[in-house]
This record gives structure tokens, C-alpha cells and sequence, in this order.
């Protein structure tokens, strides 16, 4: 089930490579088609997963090379879920969002993009580590490939830069990944790969610690963590839209979930004591990319910036070490998917429209289009995180969980809280109010059917998980407190032991 | 085991009926090219290829054993090496007609060259003994230099045929005076012998171990020159640009073979017991060697270059795994070697393809556009840069990732640092590699390159190409044959 699930998009993407390259639309259908199977799949999942056990589920392992002791296995818990179905939307939206944008090599395009996918969807369903790092690092190539041949003047920089940075970190963690096999046949007395396995090593705290700085430094690149960030804004600005979607929604997921899929299984105690470290940054990180996020006068590096305040919200809950931090990241991690990806929708159409980034080219623009008015403001207000917004939630429970680790952190996070909604109303005042400044005001035609059905289907998803999370906390819980138990901290093992009844009591 | 002096019986003399059927199939060739008519060429490709088909076919059905008083040995390591050089050979030979015709060379030599070339590398495989070995490297290394220089009309292949020459007798002497040492103090040049000698100490004359420290030294030297080893290493960016590109494919990967399998026999499994004394100086040249081949690709605008140091690169990394010597790196060198054959020789070969103002497009700017051009070619070029620079899921990847595996396991501190050292310059090689294939897929193709495709050509890309993909994607064939050589080293 699983495996097809990875596999449906390659599958697609080679059914697209033996197409002729002439016949675009066919390549553009078979491409979105591939995608949606691939969300029906997910769904599927979705609905048959269940949400009392914290293991894996859906878990297929079948030896690959046993002489090393690699296995292909995969499995799902309540951890990779949330994402793997974030994985699913946001995929089809962003080929259908790239519809007109991308006339230049459709073929190369949409196979990219169908192999990313894959990639994508396997790092989160990986349980061995080689197979992890193999869909790690397969995911560098197609994104380099969509900054590198589709971006914008500065592209080749921008995709060089994005994949030597991430590269060079991610080797220092295949390195960490042998060290680890390698103490593993020492101590279990067999070779293996296997996550689960390794999992029961129970290294001393030294060497805890150095594996976990490899892996570590790896998933900061990625999420990006100040002071990493600097690949981030570049790769986005020369990115076209759908690579920064893809990248923002679903690339820098990868790194923090690294942090929750890895920190607590294998190296409990360096993440324990490493974890007043994380916060720090992941609080420089929040106050960084707002204040940078302000003084921004391109749309898109201030969308950029508030990746890097929005994910440092992200590991402010996952350093918080506590059931609603860890939760909180989680589904943090999907609305920022969601939001912060309709918010590079929304750039990429106002630039296919003006060409023009510069929010001082852009004023008055509700007035010539309401509906994208309407679906600009409620992206905003959930990127700000308003009380009935999928946003909320999520900066409700990192912050709770960040005030039981420290109420210095709550409170410095919840000064993050109040910048975004400073920069992004701001912003917003520049580019939707005002008089009409725009050069040519007849190109800001009103959204068209398509682009709706790419913004709709977010929109909605932002209010789902705004008023009714439950679904998603539900089918999380179990596998958060389960990782979490392995910390020895009191916090944790407290709340582990009801249902759900954490949230009602907090609040 | 003292040797005695008798006639070979017909069993022994049966071992090298591999090797014998392939300078056969050379031979006939020369002669069958006196009385061919131009357009009969194709006899030639037929006859070479059969030869190596047979002389396959004899290797798979032959069982191991030892040769001529303990010269030669057919065991898992040369089993392994010689079906490579054959594998290599093949593919030497597909790769060439098309080039051939194109620059008016199309003579039998070039395939004869190439078959006594393999046959040179099967022998060093083979070698039991020094002086055996000594020999082989010579069979191995003369075609070579001719094969350099073949491409008569051009300045540049003269020059790297000479330059190939002369620096190559440079260290075949080297390598010739370190036997001579090593019999001086071990009074034999049997390897097994020498190994057991120098390891137990035992009846060696005063000032032994100085003189076999020297000896197995200028080995060194005399090896790595083949295998292009930091800081032995000068003369393969000249000879590899000025080589008509199908010789550079070819003398790339078989002079890599038959010096690893030499390496192999003599490091790990010759001189184990000494290892404390050549692993140092091992790893610091393997260290060299991937830092120096790497940063020196990044600066080349020349394909041909270019890959000369990624060669030199990858030199480096197969040098890990002889430094570090235990079974799984020995596995993992075979590993590494096959699949660097079939990477290296799918990229070279890609340049055959392309052609500028009648003689080679060898800059790297000439595979701009490529990709709208010829999108299967693109599609093949990539599939070689992506796994020589060693990223998943391609063979590339796997090759190195047994390698590092194997350094860190056994190697201790030095082992990590290796490895380290490894990885880190595989990044390096990233930007050089994927520059390649950025350049494919952007931009307009420059008029003057034209393609020329031919099916025996096709034949040699598609088949590397999806080796790498399928041993990338499904690794257990290729580590479970590599597996057997390691076993030669016994223990568990």
C-alpha cells in the first residue's frame, strides 16, 4: 500500500517520459492525473489509519541488500501521516498552479516534479536509514533541476547554492548513519539499518552527542535554522512558483521532521540536553526572519523570511520537549504547508500577471480583483495565525508547550507571533489598498476558474484545521507521546498517561 | 611450498585459455585485415567481440587453480578483474567504430590493441609473482601508449602517446626496482613466498626490513603511476585530452583494473602482516588523491579533462578501500571498480557521439542544449554524471557508500577520517559533474557540434546506463559477486 503510494508519481513520471514532448497537455493532464491518484492514495491511508496505536503501520520490509543489511521498509505512524498527506495536496495544486507559468520543456517539468514527489513522499515513510538517506538526497536533484532550469535570472547561483549547502551537510549524516551500523553490529550482533533496531542501541551520552551534531546539522540546513538560513531566500527568489511551493510547503518539512522522526529514537539524551540550544536558535530564528521579513520590498523574499520565523515556531515546540510542543510542531509544519504555499500561489500570480515582485510596483490591487482579495486575506490571517485559522492551533500549542519547558520562551515566541502579523498587514496595506500604482492595471484580470480550484481547496483546508483539528491531533498523539516517552523528562511522561485531555485542561 | 621445476601439465596450461582465446582473437584480426575490403570492417568488430565472448564463456564454466610452478592464479579476485577487463574490452570495442570511421582510422589495429591491452590487464590478475606481474603490466601498459597516440593526424594524441611513453617506462623501471629489492630480501618473487618471509622475519639478512620497506615503496609507485595516484598522477589529464576519446574511454577503466587487482594481491592479501608499515602511506596518498583530483576538476573547462580528474577522484576513493584492506573493503573495491567502469567508459563514450568541425567537441560548452537535441543521449549523460558523483539511487552511490561503510567499520580513527575526507570531496564533485547535465537541459546547442549516432555505440550507452540504474536500484547482485572476493581474505 505504501510503496505504491511512493511509487504512483514515478510511475507517472515515467509514463510522461515516453511521451512525445510535443503534445504538452496531455503531459500536463497525465501529470496532474498521476498527482491525484497519488492524493486518492494518501487518502485512503488517511482514513484506514488508526489512531490509537503509536508503532507503524502499513509496514512493508522487504530485504534489499542483505549482505549489508539494508532493507526497503516502510512504514507510517501518526508522525509522517500529517505530512505525507500534506505531501499529497499540495503536489496537484501546484502542477495545476503551474498550468500557464511553465511553457518551456512541460516534459522535463512535470517529470521533475513527479519524481520529487516520490522522493518526497519516501523520505517520510522510510524506516531504514539507508533507504532515508537514498530518498534524502534524491529529493536535491529535481528541486535543484526546477530552481536551476525554470527559476528566474539568478537561477544557476540559486540552484547550486541550494544543493551544495544541503549536500554538504547531508553527507556528514550518511557518515553518522555507517557510524551508527557500525556500533549496531558491534552491540546487536547484526547488521542492520533498520531504525526500529537501531533504536534499542541505547548509545552513551558522548556518543549520543556526535551522531546527533551529523544529523542535526543535516535537518538544520534544511529547515533551515539560523544561522543556515542563507541558501533559503535565494533558492526561493529564483525558484518559479511551483518549486517554491514545493520547497516551502513540503521540502523544509524534511528537516524538522528529521528532528522528530530521529531526535527521540535515536539519540534521546542529546536531543534532551541539546534542547535549550535549539530553542535559542529556533527564537533567533523566529524574531530574525520577522524583523528581515519587514524590511523586505520583494514579495517573495518576505515570503521567503517568514519561512525561516514560521519554522523556527516549528522547533521552538519540537526543543519544548512536551506533548503539545511536539504536536504543535506537527501540525505547524502542515499549515505552514499550506498557507505559507498559497502565499507563493498568490506571488506567482500577481508576478504572471505584472512580472514584477517589487510590492512597491503593486497598490489598489483589491479593487481590480475581490475574489483574490477575499483568498489574500484569509492566506494572510492564517499565516498570522487568527483564532480560527489552522494557524492558531498550531502557534497555540507550540506555545503552551514552550511555556511548560520555559515561559521565557513562550514569551519571546509570542513576540514572533505579533511581527508576522505586523509584516504581513503590512505588506498586504501595500499591495491590495492604496491607489491603483500599477504600471499596466488592465494585466490585473480577476482570478481565472483554474487558479481558483488551485487557492479553494487550500482555503478551505486552512478553516478545517482552524475549527475542527481533531482529526489530525487524534492520529498524531499517540506516536508524539510514544517518541517522547523516551526522554526523560517529567513533563512528557505526566501527560502520556489519558486520551487527549491535555489540550482541554491547558486551555 | 618450495617450487618445482617441471613441465606444466595440460590442466594448468588450460587456465589460460581466457587470455590465450583473447590475443588469439587479436592475432586473427591482424591477419584478417590484410585481406578485407574497406566496407568489410565490421569482420573485425565481430571477431573481436566473439573472442571475448568465448573467452567469457571459458571463465564462467573454468575452476580456480594455480599455474606454472605458482605464477599465475585463477581465484575469486581474478576471476572477478578479468571479467571486468573482458566486460571493458567489449565495450572498447563498440564504442570505437563510429570514431573510427569518422577520423579515417578505421584499421584492425585499434580492436587488436585493445584485446592484447584486456588480455595484459586478465594477467595482472592473475599474478601469483612478481616478475609475472612485472610482465603483465607491460602487456597491459605498450598497447596503451600505441592506442595514445593513434590518432595519427593530431599533434595532441602524438604528444600524450609520448609523454604516456616515456613517464610510463619512467615507472615501469621504478616498479621493476622494487622487485629487485624484494628479492633481495626475500630471495623469491613469489608473492605468497614474499609475504610470509617479510612477515615472519625469520633468516632475513641484516638491513631486511629497510630494503623491503624501500621495495614495497617503488611498488607503490610503479602502480599507482597506472592507476594515476596522487602524486603520480600528471600525465593522465594530457594523455586523456590528447587520446582520441574512445582510446581515452577504453585506457581509463582497464589500466584501473589490472593495477587494483595488482594492488589488491599485493597489499591485502600479500602483505597483510605488514600492514602497519604501508597503511599510512596509503592513506595519505588515497587522502591526496580524492582532494587533489576533485578541486583539480572543478577548474576544467575541457570534458576530456575534466574527466581525467574525475578518474584521478575516483582513484582516490578505490585506494580507501586497498588502505583499508579487510574483507568488505576488499569487496567493496571490486564493487567500486565495476561500477566505475561502467560509468566511466558511458561518459567518455558519450563524447564519441559528438562531433565539431570533423575532429572531437571535447568542451564541456559543446553539451549545452543537448537535451533537445538528443534527449536520450542527455538522458544516458546524466545517468553517468549523477552516479559519478556518487548521489541516489545509482550505482555510483552504492559503490561508495560500501566503500565508506567498509572504512569506517574497520579503519578506526584514520578509517573515519578517510571516509570524511570522501564524502566531503564527493560534494566537490557534485558541482563539476551536474554541470554537465545543468548545461544539457538550458540554452540553445551551439551550431557547429553535430551528432552522430550508431547502433553499436547506442548499444555500449544503453547498456551501461541501465546497469548503473538497475545496481543502484537493486544493489544485491553486484555486492554479493564482490562478496566472494573479500572471502579470499578468510576469517568470518
Amino acid at each position: 500500500m505504501l510503496t505504491i503510494l511512493i511509487f504512483l508519481p514515478l510511475a507517472g513520471a515515467l509514463a510522461v517520459a515516453f511521451l512525445p514532448r510535443e503534445r504538452e497537455a496531455t503531459i500536463r493532464w497525465m501529470g496532474f492525473g498521476a498527482s491525484l491518484a497519488t492524493l486518492v492514495a494518501a487518502a485512503g491511508i488517511f482514513m484506514a489509519f488508526d489512531p490509537r496505536s503509536a508503532g507503524f503501520q502499513f509496514v512493508e520490509r522487504v530485504p534489499w541488500v542483505p549482505s549489508l543489511g539494508i532493507g526497503y521498509s516502510v512504514g507510517i505512524d501518526g508522525i509522517a501521516l500529517p505530512l505525507v498527506c500534506l505531501t499529497a495536496v499540495i503536489f496537484p495544486l501546484a502542477l495545476l498552479g503551474s498550468w500557464e507559468a511553465i511553457t518551456d520543456r512541460v516534459k522535463a517539468f512535470t517529470v521533475s516534479m513527479l519524481g520529487l514527489e516520490t522522493a518526497v513522499l519516501g523520505t517520510f515513510l522510510s524506516l531504514d536509514l539507508i533507504l532515508f538517506y537514498v530518498f534524502w538526497e534524491a529529493v536535491l536533484l529535481p528541486m535543484a533541476f526546477l530552481i536551476g532550469v525554470w527559476g528566474s535570472a539568478n537561477r544557476r547561483y540559486a540552484a547550486i547554492k541550494f544543493f551544495l549547502y544541503t549536500m554538504s551537510a547531508s553527507v556528514l549524516m550518511l557518515v553518522a548513519i555507517i557510524v551508527l551500523h557500525v556500533i549496531g553490529v558491534g552491540r546487536l550482533g547484526e547488521r542492520t539499518f533498520d531504525l526500529q533496531r537501531l533504536a534499542t542501541l541505547a548509545l552513551p551520552p558522548a556518543t549520543q552527542m556526535r551522531l546527533f551534531a551529523a544529523f542535526a546539522l543535516a535537518f538544520a540546513v534544511k529547515v533551515p535554522i539560523w544561522p543556515l538560513h542563507t541558501w533559503l531566500p535565494d533558492a526561493h527568489t529564483e525558484a518559479p512558483t511551483a518549486g517554491s511551493v514545493i520547497l516551502a510547503a513540503v521540502l523544509l518539512k524534511l528537516g524538522t521532521f528529521g528532528f522528530v522522526r530521529f531526535g527521540p529514537t535515536l539519540f534521546p539524551q542529546a536531543l534532551a540536553a541539546s534542547a535549550p540550544v535549539l530553542a535559542g536558535l529556533a527564537i533567533i530564528g523566529i524574531l530574525y526572519g520577522g524583523a528581515v521579513s519587514w524590511a523586505q520590498r520583494d514579495l517573495k523574499r518576505l515570503v521567503a523570511f517568514s519561512s525561516v520565523s514560521h519554522l523556527g515556531f516549528v522547533m521552538l515546540g519540537i526543543a519544548s520537549l512536551t506533548v503539545q510542543g511536539f504536536q504543535g510542531g506537527l501540525v505547524q509544519m502542515v499549515n505552514h504547508g499550506i498557507s505559507t504555499g498559497a502565499l507563493f500561489l498568490i506571488v506567482g500570480l500577481l508576478y504572471d500577471r505584472t512580472h514584477t515582485r517589487e510590492i512597491a510596483d503593486f497598490g489598489g490591487v483589491a479593487a481590480r480583483m475581490p475574489r483574490f482579495a477575499v483568498i489574500f486575506t484569509i492566506v494572510l490571517l492564517s499565516s498570522a495565525a487568527l483564532p480560527g485559522t489552522n494557524g492558531f492551533v498550531g502557534e497555540i500549542l507550540i506555545l503552551l508547550g514552550a511555556y511548560r519547558a520555559s515561559t521565557w520562551w513562550a514569551a519571546l515566541g509570542a513576540g514572533g507571533v505579533i511581527l508576522s502579523a505586523v509584516y504581513l498587514l503590512w505588506a498586504y496595506q501595500r499591495v491590495m489598498h492604496g491607489p491603483l500604482t500599477a504600471k499596466e492595471p488592465d494585466r490585473l484580470i480577476e482570478m481565472t476558474p483554474r487558479e481558483l480550484a488551485v487557492l479553494v481547496p487550500l482555503v478551505v483546508l486552512i478553516f478545517v484545521i482552524g475549527l475542527y483539528p481533531k482529526p489530525l491531533l487524534d492520529r498524531s498523539e499517540a506516536a508524539v507521546t510514544a517518541a517522547l516517552s523516551k526522554i526523560s523528562k517529567p513533563a512528557a511522561s505526566v501527560l502520556s498517561s489519558g486520551g487527549q485531555p491535555h489540550r482541554g485542561e491547558r486551555q | 611450498m618450495t617450487s618445482r621445476i617441471t613441465a606444466p601439465p595440460l590442466s594448468e596450461v588450460a587456465l589460460l585459455v581466457p587470455e590465450a582465446l583473447v590475443v588469439a582473437a587479436a592475432l586473427a584480426i591482424l591477419m584478417i585485415d590484410l585481406w578485407l575490403r574497406p566496407q568489410q570492417r565490421n569482420v573485425l568488430i565481430l571477431v573481436g567481440l566473439a573472442g571475448v565472448l568465448l573467452a567469457g564463456a571459458v571463465l564462467a564454466v573454468q575452476r580456480d587453480g594455480i599455474a606454472f610452478n605458482g605464477l599465475y592464479v585463477r581465484d575469486a579476485l581474478a576471476r572477478a578483474a578479468q571479467v571486468l577487463a573482458l566486460a571493458v574490452a567489449a565495450l572498447g570495442i563498440l564504442i570505437a567504430p563510429e570514431y573510427l570511421r569518422r577520423a579515417g582510422q578505421e584499421r584492425g589495429e585499434y580492436y587488436a590493441l585493445v584485446l592484447i591491452a584486456g588480455a595484459g590487464a586478465m594477467l595482472m590478475a592473475g599474478s601469483r609473482d612478481l616478475l609475472m606481474l612485472f610482465l603483465a603490466l607491460e602487456t597491459l601498459s605498450i598497447p596503451l601508449y600505441v592506442l595514445a597516440a593513434s590518432g595519427r593526424g593530431r599533434p595532441r594524441s602524438q604528444e600524450a602517446g609520448m609523454k604516456y611513453f616515456l613517464l610510463g617506462a619512467f615507472a615501469s623501471a621504478f616498479f621493476l626496482y622494487g622487485v629487485a629489492l624484494l628479492y633481495g630480501v626475500a630471495g623469491t618473487t613469489r608473492l605468497p613466498e614474499i609475504g610470509r618471509i617479510l612477515a615472519g622475519g625469520a633468516g632475513a639478512p641484516a638491513g631486511a626490513p629497510t630494503a623491503a620497506a624501500a621495495g614495497v615503496g617503488l611498488l607503490v609507485i610503479g602502480l599507482g603511476f597506472k592507476a594515476a595516484v596522487v602524486p603520480f598522477h600528471t600525465w593522465a589529464p594530457d594523455v586523456y585530452e590528447g587520446a582520441p576519446i574512445p582510446a581515452a574511454a577504453f585506457m581509463s577503466v582497464i589500466a584501473k583494473i589490472g593495477a587494483f587487482a595488482a594492488l589488491l594481491r599485493v597489499f591485502p592479501l600479500t602483505l597483510a602482516a605488514l600492514a602497519d608499515q604501508w597503511t599510512l602511506t596509503l592513506g595519505v596518498l588515497s587522502a591526496l588523491t580524492m582532494l587533489v583530483g576533485n578541486l583539480a576538476a572543478l577548474a576544467q573547462t575541457n570534458y576530456k579533462r575534466m574527466l581525467a580528474y574525475s578518474s584521478i577522484a575516483h582513484t582516490g576513493y578505490l585506494l580507501i578501500g586497498v588502505t583499508i584492506g579487510t574483507q568488505a573493503a576488499v569487496s567493496a573495491v571490486i564493487t567500486y571498480l565495476a561500477v566505475y567502469a561502467a560509468m566511466t567508459t558511458g561518459a567518455f563514450a558519450v563524447g564519441v557521439a559528438l562531433e565539431r568541425g570533423g575532429g572531437e567537441a571535447d568542451q564541456i560548452e559543446d553539451y549545452t542544449g543537448l537535451a533537445a537535441r538528443a534527449p536520450l543521449l542527455a538522458v544516458a549523460t546524466a545517468v553517468f554524471m549523477v552516479s559519478l558523483a556518487g548521489l541516489p539511487p545509482t550505482a555510483g552511490f552504492v559503490a561508495k557508500l560500501n566503500i565508506f561503510l567498509a572504512a569506517v567499520e574497520a579503519g578506526g580513527r584514520g578509517g573515519l577520517a578517510l571516509a570524511l575526507i570522501g564524502v566531503l570531496t564527493s560534494v566537490v564533485s557534485v558541482y563539476y559533474y551536474l554541470r554537465v547535465a545543468y548545461l544539457m537541459w538550458t540554452g540553445a546547442g551551439p551550431v557547429l557540434v553535430h551528432l552522430h549516432a550508431s547502433p553499436l555505440l547506442n548499444a555500449a550507452l544503453l547498456a551501461t546506463a541501465v546497469a548503473i540504474v538497475l545496481s543502484g536500484v537493486l544493489p544485491g547482485a553486484v555486492t554479493a559477486f564482490a562478496q566472494q572476493v573479500g572471502a579470499l581474505l578468510g576469517g568470518p
